[in-house]
């Protein structure tokens, strides 16, 4: 699995301190369908697009802490950082080519 | 029938809800060299939060029931592609010949099929099982709120609204359903419906008439959705308690389903006034070899469940078994 795991307590040092690459974060939980469909196609982009971006997942229900922050309302949300900051933002189910088209605007 | 070649097909489903994984399930089981070309999330049961009236299963969620139809093709070894078909042009077109003599020659390709990932397949029979697309408000606000209290999945959502005030709009068995889902969660679930009474099964209307945290709100309409960063009212065109300002934390639209009018009207089938594909009682349109099943057609006398759209599949896989049988 190319993609970490996402929490509370390291969402500041991995996600926030990373300036290497972009980071995209998958908010997701386990109850929701179509967080269940996209999750395949986040490790997809994770294992091919490792060099470009790092990708990690957080559980809304495990991190309340970071989903409140970011005023998580809606699932599954992805949020694609630079620098800590957010630069991209994509609501709801998309197709796998709609995601990875976000990210090569961001890589750009 | 034929072996698969670069490509082609004997029959190409679109669409991977449960008309056109029904319809592969009987298509595999008559051994048509077929592929299914869709996605399972695309189909409206997948987020359905709870099915209860598909015999068989008392209760079952949406997404666990369209996993087992997509389970039961892939185990028969349908091959289901996640893709989006962007265009059907018909290659071949066949005058209606006599029954006997059959629409084409052997082995002709009527239909030539891309797809988003500009892969382009070829079929002799095509079943478009689409579905249809959730309707949207098209309001001020609908769209800059979508994330930030605008929803069109209760199911994903509903959670996120713990004690807040929400807003469903709609009068359907979804709307319905999203409402309950709601008020497990919400303070208070205001069902807004432009009609005088709900449209949906009396099973649920009761179920919402006897829910404390339900107030269904008659005859009235959203016109805009507003707030600051996130959604904190939305502007009505009939006063509630003398104001057109409700405030509220949470919209869940339910407003419908229309057909994918640009497929359709591409390859020039007839449709209802609706944008309904109509089809005869073998499940084929007005362009011979080109059938269409579910939720998208005027079939079933547009009962639109899921129990028809899986019959209007099976119905046109043994039609289009039965004219490759006679060697068309």
């Amino acid at each position: 699995m190319a993609e970490i795991i996402l929490t509370d307590q390291n969402f500041e040092s991995e996600v926030i301190e990373f300036k290497s690459t972009p980071v995209l974060v998958d908010f997701w939980a386990p109850w929701c369908g179509p967080c269940q469909m996209i999750g395949p196609m986040i490790t997809e982009i994770a294992d091919e697009m490792k060099d470009k971006i790092k990708v990690g997942k957080l559980n809304v229900d495990e991190s309340p802490e970071t989903a409140g922050k970011y005023e998580i309302i809606s699932i599954p949300s992805l949020k694609i950082f630079k620098d800590g900051e957010i630069v991209d933002e994509i609501v709801g189910l998309q197709p796998k080519e709609v995601i990875v088209e976000k990210i090569k605007k961001v890589l750009e | 029938m034929e072996n698969n070649k670069q490509n082609k097909y004997d029959l190409i489903i679109i669409g991977a809800g449960p008309a056109g994984l029904a319809a592969s399930v009987y298509a595999s089981r008559y051994k048509i060299n077929h592929l299914v070309i869709g996605q399972i999330f695309d189909s409206s049961l997948f987020k359905a939060h709870l099915v209860e009236n598909y015999p068989g299963f008392e209760k079952i969620k949406g997404a666990d029931l369209i996993q087992k139809f997509y389970e039961q093709a892939k185990n028969l070894e349908a091959e289901i592609i996640s893709e989006e078909t962007v265009n059907i042009i018909q290659t071949h077109p066949q005058p209606p010949l006599p029954e006997k003599t059959g629409r084409g020659k052997r082995g002709v390709k009527n239909f030539k099929i891309t797809t988003n990932l500009n892969k382009i397949f070829e079929s002799r029979f095509i079943l478009l099982t689409l579905g249809t697309k959730q309707r949207k408000l098209n309001i001020p606000g609908e769209k800059e709120f979508l994330g930030r209290g605008v929803s069109y999945c209760a199911v994903c959502d509903a959670a996120f609204f713990k004690n807040k005030k929400t807003a469903v709009v709609g009068g359907s068995d979804s709307a319905a359903m999203a409402a309950l889902l709601l008020a497990e969660h919400a303070e208070k679930v205001f069902l807004i419906y432009r009609k005088g009474e709900l449209r949906c099964e009396p099973v649920k209307k009761e179920q919402i008439e006897k829910n404390p945290k339900i107030e269904v709100i008659y005859e009235t309409n959203i016109k805009k959705i507003g707030g600051q960063s996130k959604v904190e009212f939305v502007k009505l065109d009939k006063e509630y308690k003398n104001d057109l300002k409700l405030e509220i934390n949470g919209v869940f639209v339910e407003v419908g389903a229309v057909p994918p009018e640009t497929l359709i009207r591409n390859i020039g089938i007839e449709t209802d006034q609706g944008g309904y594909i109509v089809i005869d009682k073998k499940g084929e349109t007005t362009i011979k070899g080109f059938y269409a099943a579910g939720d998208v057609t005027t079939g079933s006398n547009g009962l639109r469940q899921i129990v028809t759209a899986v019959s209007e599949g099976a119905i046109a896989a043994t039609s289009i078994y039965e004219e490759l049988k006679k060697g068309n």
